[in-house]
């Protein structure tokens, strides 16, 4: 059982001119699966090759089971990795390519066999074990690379988006047959992805990575409910955070587009005429009048999504060109030049700092707290 | 995928592949031909009375004992040469391949002996070796090694061959190297991550996935030294030296028996027989990339 910590780690390619990790601290916990997220380009695939020994770490040292690991060779690291492409040796059978880590380790033959059976088992592959890689479907293949992982039984599994080229359904199935399997096993996981439901489920703790950076880390809903920074705060939950130009004024209070403003005690007093970023997302818009306690909006509508469940409603705040959107109940209509009356629900926004985007005050009290 | 091109008028196609079709009737069939037919001939050296003598030529050449040595000096010769090319166009390309950014300045180099002719070639590496006034030669004389390939078979027939496989190992390192750089990089870091040093990942699924490149350029590499090899043989040992002719490969050996030996119908068999072994190792060729070399 292993913990992998990563100080202060730093990377620059060879012939690029700028870093593309350019400091990251995290301690993942023994049996903790930390997704990391971000955009395309942002470093994660290369963070992780870190940890797995296939890229050199420039600066910063990384630790696995508290041994560094810096100069060390993949092969003895004792991780596994799963890749986008997974990566099985075409020429092999199914059963060849589970058992070849094992037997370059010179296991005995019956514990090799009693492995690769075991995890043919979990992962359904049985009735495949003779065929080779290119007789299999995707779902299953991605099985296969799974299960290459599992028999080697190694301290931390590193996963670079295993899930991206599946389709939607099947994406979703093998979801959750790997948080099953990671909790099964408890063996601590380092998962990349840029598919933030995929990231919302399956973290224990979530890095939102920009740029080389750790935006965030934290769980999934402490990365909802408290975004550290307006890129997280956009990046993560579907449609994207509202955005709105506000005012700080006296008492704490902060004016917004249209003269709307937030109640006295939301932003730090003494702070009167400081600009800030007002983040609102769209689940916490409401029709007027349905109770919820709130501040009151009137949005003037553009165009109405319907989703079935959901209705996206795309407008401006009345009478100034912010644009909104709002996540409304599937039954709610709305036309397009109407003006709507809406409920912001109490307390679900979020304060960022103009120049540097990073959290403000603690806004959102009064919204489900997460266990910390 | 098959793409149908539609022509509107329904002679046009035949017109285009006209050319082709003359050329290959003209130089290769009709040849070849006249070749069988020459092979069941009997000729008196003048050239003044032929006769029919069925099978005999044949007959004779199964049981000649030259050409039975010709047949061996041929297979040690094509091997080698097969081998020695692969073993060193393969070891290139690997080397090649991990350099990835002077690959091109790599690749240039590699593959500049393909562009010089046979003869050139021979003659480059005659030069090296002369006996005489070689320089090579004389570095191995100095060294103490009696250095004589005209005196020499086994070294004229090691000679032959290193002229023979230096030229084809530029065509083998480029495919080769296309073969290494379709391997996805990941296979290698998976094999990695599963504890396999860089020989083991080698051997076990590189050189495994290399597979259809290899068979693919065996058969080219064997047919190349039966056959293209005439001109580097010519060129440095003329099939010698001794009697049945230490470097007298089947090739040599028909331009000999028939041009300067004046032997058309023994020679014509000579060439009839080449010419199954090809038709068989192309066969051979065909049916194999197309279905079992697929890993
Ligand atoms: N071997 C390399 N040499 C030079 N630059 C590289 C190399 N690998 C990655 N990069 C650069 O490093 C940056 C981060 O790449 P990385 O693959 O880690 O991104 P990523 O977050 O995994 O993106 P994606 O989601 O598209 O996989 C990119 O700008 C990329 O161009
Ligand atoms: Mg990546």
């Amino acid at each position: 059982m292993a913990t992998v910590d990563i100080r202060a780690v730093r990377k620059t390619y060879p012939g690029l001119p700028f870093e593309v990790i350019k400091g990251i601290d995290c301690a993942i916990a023994d049996g903790e699966l930390l997704v990391m997220l971000g955009p395309s380009g942002c470093g994660k695939s290369t963070l992780l090759r870190m940890v797995a020994g296939l890229e050199r770490i420039s600066q910063g040292e990384i630790a696995i089971a508290g041994r560094v690991v810096n100069d060390l060779e993949p092969k003895d690291r004792n991780i596994a990795m799963v890749f986008q492409n997974y990566a099985l040796y075409p020429h092999m059978s199914v059963y060849a390519n589970m058992s070849y880590g094992l037997r370059i380790q010179r296991l005995p033959k019956a514990e090799i066999d009693r492995r690769v059976r075991d995890a043919a088992a979990i992962l359904e592959l049985e009735p495949f074990l003779q065929r080779k890689p290119r007789a299999l479907s995707g779902g299953q293949r991605q099985r296969v690379a799974m299960g290459r992982a599992i028999v080697r039984e190694p301290d931390v599994f590193l996963f670079d988006e295993p899930l991206s080229n599946l389709d939607a359904k099947l994406r979703t199935q093998m979801r959750v047959e790997i948080k099953r399997l990671q909790q099964r096993l408890a063996t601590t996981s380092l998962y990349v992805t840029h598919d933030q439901v995929e990231a919302m489920t399956l973290a224990d703790r979530l890095m939102v990575m920009r740029d080389g950076v750790a935006e965030q880390i934290g769980t999934p809903m402490e990365v909802y409910t408290h975004p550290a920074t307006v890129f997280v705060g956009g990046f993560i939950g579907a449609p994207a955070m509202n955005f709105l130009q506000g005012e700080v004024a006296e008492g704490g209070a902060v004016r917004l587009p249209g003269g709307v403003a937030l109640p006295a005690g939301t932003a730090a007093p003494g702070q009167a005429g400081r600009p800030v970023t007002v983040g609102i997302r769209p689940e916490h818009l409401a029709p007027a009048g349905e109770g919820v306690p709130g501040l009151p909006v009137t949005l003037t509508v553009d165009l109405a999504e319907a989703l079935g469940a959901d209705t996206l409603v795309h407008g401006r705040l009345a009478g100034t060109d912010t644009s909104l959107i709002a996540r409304l109940a599937g039954h709610v209509q709305a036309r397009s030049g109407e003006a709507m009356a809406l409920t912001v629900t109490d307390g679900a926004w979020h304060l960022f700092d103009v120049e540097s985007g990073r959290r403000l005050a603690d806004t959102v009290g009064r919204l489900a707290k997460p266990a910390a | 995928m098959h793409k149908r091109v539609l022509f509107r008028a329904r002679w046009l196609p035949y017109v285009l592949v006209a050319p082709q079709i003359v050329i290959t009737l003209l130089f290769f069939i009709w040849p070849a031909i006249r070749a069988v037919e020459q092979s069941f001939l009997r000729q008196d050296p003048f050239g003044l009375r032929t006769s029919f003598v069925w099978l005999e030529n044949y007959a004779r050449l199964f049981a000649d004992a030259a050409y039975y040595h010709s047949l061996g000096v041929t297979a040690v010769f094509s091997l080698s040469v097969t081998l020695l090319s692969m073993a060193l166009a393969l070891l290139f390309a690997v080397m090649a391949d991990r350099a990835v950014r002077g690959a091109t300045i790599y690749r240039t180099l590699y593959v500049a002996p393909y562009a010089i002719a046979p003869i050139v070639a021979g003659v480059l590496w005659l030069f090296l070796f002369q006996p005489t006034v070689g320089i090579l030669a004389y570095a191995l004389n100095q060294s103490g090694i009696a250095w004589n390939f005209r005196l020499d078979g086994g070294q004229a027939m090691l000679l032959v061959v290193i002229a023979a496989a230096w030229k084809q190992i530029a065509y083998n390192f480029l495919f080769f190297l296309a073969g290494l750089q379709a391997i996805p990089k990941s296979l290698i870091e998976a094999a990695a991550i599963d504890g396999a040093g860089p020989a083991r990942r080698f051997w076990t699924i590189i050189f495994p996935l290399l597979t259809p490149t290899t068979f693919f350029l065996m058969v080219v590499n064997i047919v190349y030294a039966f056959f293209d090899t005439f001109a580097v043989i010519d060129a440095v040992t003329s099939g010698g030296p001794g009697a049945p002719g230490a470097t007298n490969i089947l090739v040599y050996k028909v331009y000999n028996d028939g041009f300067v030996g004046l032997d058309l119908g023994g020679s014509s068999a000579q060439s009839v027989v080449l010419m199954v072994i090809v038709i068989a190792l192309t066969v051979v060729q065909f049916r194999y990339i197309e279905k079992k070399v697929h890993y």
